[in-house]
């Protein structure tokens, strides 16, 4: 039975050594230790929550970005029909302008043609007159002179008047 | 909880480890009555011509002595005041002997392996099956006085407990200066191969059975499982620092179990008071269930204390036997078998070193738990 006896020797060197070994590890080896594994983690935690964050912080900046460039966009699309639709005013305004004007003008030389061919034609009419006055008055002077003098005398005038 | 599968097969475990030691034990009764009718007519040769014994007499003896395994086994696992190294080469260990006249300290040496007596300056001591006795004027041992002297010499296995503890002290102090130089880097070196044990010993063995208030017992629950583990792997070394059987000895166990039996009932809350002293039931199941709860105070470190004991001794003695095998058959032949049954032996011994520190250290975390789990 020797072997499950304690022996009291061995009973007080393990329990006081024991005691001092728990002291001595708990001041110089257990505080440090569990302090600095403690420490770490929670250093590695606060990192990969401000990585989270970051990462929140990130695809809120990217979405905040592609709704400023859609607005833009979409802003610039929104000129740009403006811009467009403003031309096209322009233009038809002009275009009719342009027409309401070249319609006056045509008519304005439409008037002016028929005043110059009015005038015209009362010109040649006083031509007309004055020629046939003329050549009555010559046929009539050569018909008093000579009868063949004044048949070719009509027949020259009769070419005169083909000239004109 | 998953403790329960632990505890259920920690008791199967139990029932078996007790069972081979209530055999083993009476193997051993038996075959040291042999060894003492064996021994005592040697000794009487030996007193009787105690002058005359001289060094070549003595090897004469060793070489016709027959082998006597369990002899050998037990005085390998046995406590001894030298530390055996080679051959009949032996450190010499201080005795410190507490008597009534007060502490007498002189060195094992002056007993030459037991042959020579002693002349304290209180008393006459011999040694005898690695006690320490008293002999009286007749030249004969006196029992009575023998009882009387305390014997607190560092022997075999304080003096490898005391290797150990610097050894761990080397080991845990040289790693917490490395976090202390290394502030929120990396671990590296010795420091990454205990980092992780550390951290299975918080995470994997305090907080799931203590909860919260774990930090108060990391210090104690570490001390002992790096205590229990060094040890343990340190008895497996058989040179000289190591060899000792240190947590395959009863008193050692007993402290360890003494101190979860004293931290969980210091930290004890009302609730595991009520729990012992006015438990739910019947008032007149009262008489039954005080006492039960109250040996079940004592109960648990006792499993404890046995359960170290019991599996490391179990260990020495396999890995002794397997080796004795050799003497026994008293031919070489056998070696290699004895060898390789050895080689897995002290594989599986590896294992159980860390197997029983752990179970030693989940299990009063478990007590603990137990103590300071707050009902609601």
């Amino acid at each position: 039975m020797d072997l499950v006896t304690p022996s009291i020797g061995l009973i007080f060197w393990t329990g006081i050594s024991f005691i001092c070994l728990l002291i001595l590890l708990r001041k110089f080896a257990w505080k440090p230790i569990l302090g600095a594994i403690h420490e770490r983690e929670q250093s590695i935690d606060e990192a990969l929550n401000k990585a989270e964050l970051a990462k929140q912080e990130m695809a809120r900046l990217t979405s905040q970005n592609q709704d400023l460039m859609q607005q833009a966009r979409a802003e610039r699309d929104e000129i740009l029909k403006e811009a467009k639709t403003l031309k096209d005013g322009i233009l038809n305004e002009a275009k009719k302008q342009a027409q309401v004007e070249g319609a006056k003008l045509i008519e304005k030389a439409k008037i002016e043609i028929e005043n110059q061919k009015k005038a015209a034609l009362a010109e040649v009419k006083d031509q007309v007159s004055s020629l046939s006055l003329e050549i009555a008055e010559r046929v009539l002077r050569t018909q008093l002179d000579d009868k063949a003098k004044q048949e070719t005398l009509v027949a020259n005038l009769l070419k005169d008047v083909e000239l004109n | 909880m998953d403790c329960n599968q632990v505890f259920v097969s920690k008791v199967k475990r139990l029932i078996v480890v007790f069972t081979l030691l209530i055999a083993f034990l009476s193997i051993k009764i038996d075959t040291f009555a042999q060894v003492d009718s064996a021994v005592v007519p040697v000794d009487s040769v030996v007193a009787g011509s105690a002058e005359a014994v001289s060094g070549e007499h003595g090897a004469a003896k060793h070489g016709e002595e027959k082998f006597e395994p369990t002899k050998v086994i037990m005085e390998h696992i046995a406590d001894s005041h030298m530390w055996h190294l080679w051959g009949h080469t032996s450190l010499p260990l201080p005795v410190i002997l507490y008597t009534a006249n007060g502490l007498e300290v002189f060195s094992s040496g002056n007993f030459h392996h037991g042959e020579h007596d002693y002349n304290g300056k209180y008393n006459n001591y011999r040694l005898e099956e690695d006690h320490i006795k008293v002999v009286g004027a007749d030249g004969k041992i006196d029992e009575e006085a023998s009882k009387s002297v305390l014997d607190f010499s560092i022997t075999k296995n304080v003096a490898a407990m005391f290797v150990a503890i610097l050894i761990i002290l080397i080991v845990f102090i040289s790693v917490a200066r490395a976090y202390k130089k290394r502030v929120g880097k990396a671990p590296k070196g010795l420091q990454s191969l205990i980092e992780p044990i550390i951290v299975f010993v918080r995470d994997d063995i305090a907080k799931p059975n203590i909860g919260h208030k774990y930090a108060k017992f990391m210090p104690y629950l570490l001390t002992v499982f790096f205590f229990i583990w060094f040890n343990n792997l340190l008895g497996l070394i058989p040179i000289f620092p190591g060899g000792a059987n240190v947590t395959g000895n009863i008193a050692l166990t007993f402290v360890m179990a003494l101190g979860t039996m004293i931290i969980v009932n210091i930290n004890g809350n009302k609730y595991y008071w009520k729990h012992i002293l006015t438990p739910d039931v019947p008032w007149w199941l009262y008489p039954i269930m005080i006492p039960v709860e109250l040996i079940g105070i004592i109960s648990k470190p006792f499993a404890l204390m046995i359960r170290l004991f019991a599996n490391i001794t179990a260990g020495h003695i396999i890995v002794l036997s397997l080796i004795s095998l050799i003497f026994i058959f008293e031919t070489a032949w056998i070696s290699p078998v004895s060898v390789a049954f050895v080689i897995f032996m002290d594989v599986l011994e590896l294992l159980v070193a860390f197997l029983q520190a752990f179970i030693f250290t989940l299990l009063t975390a478990l007590f603990i738990g137990m103590a300071v789990e707050e009902h609601h």
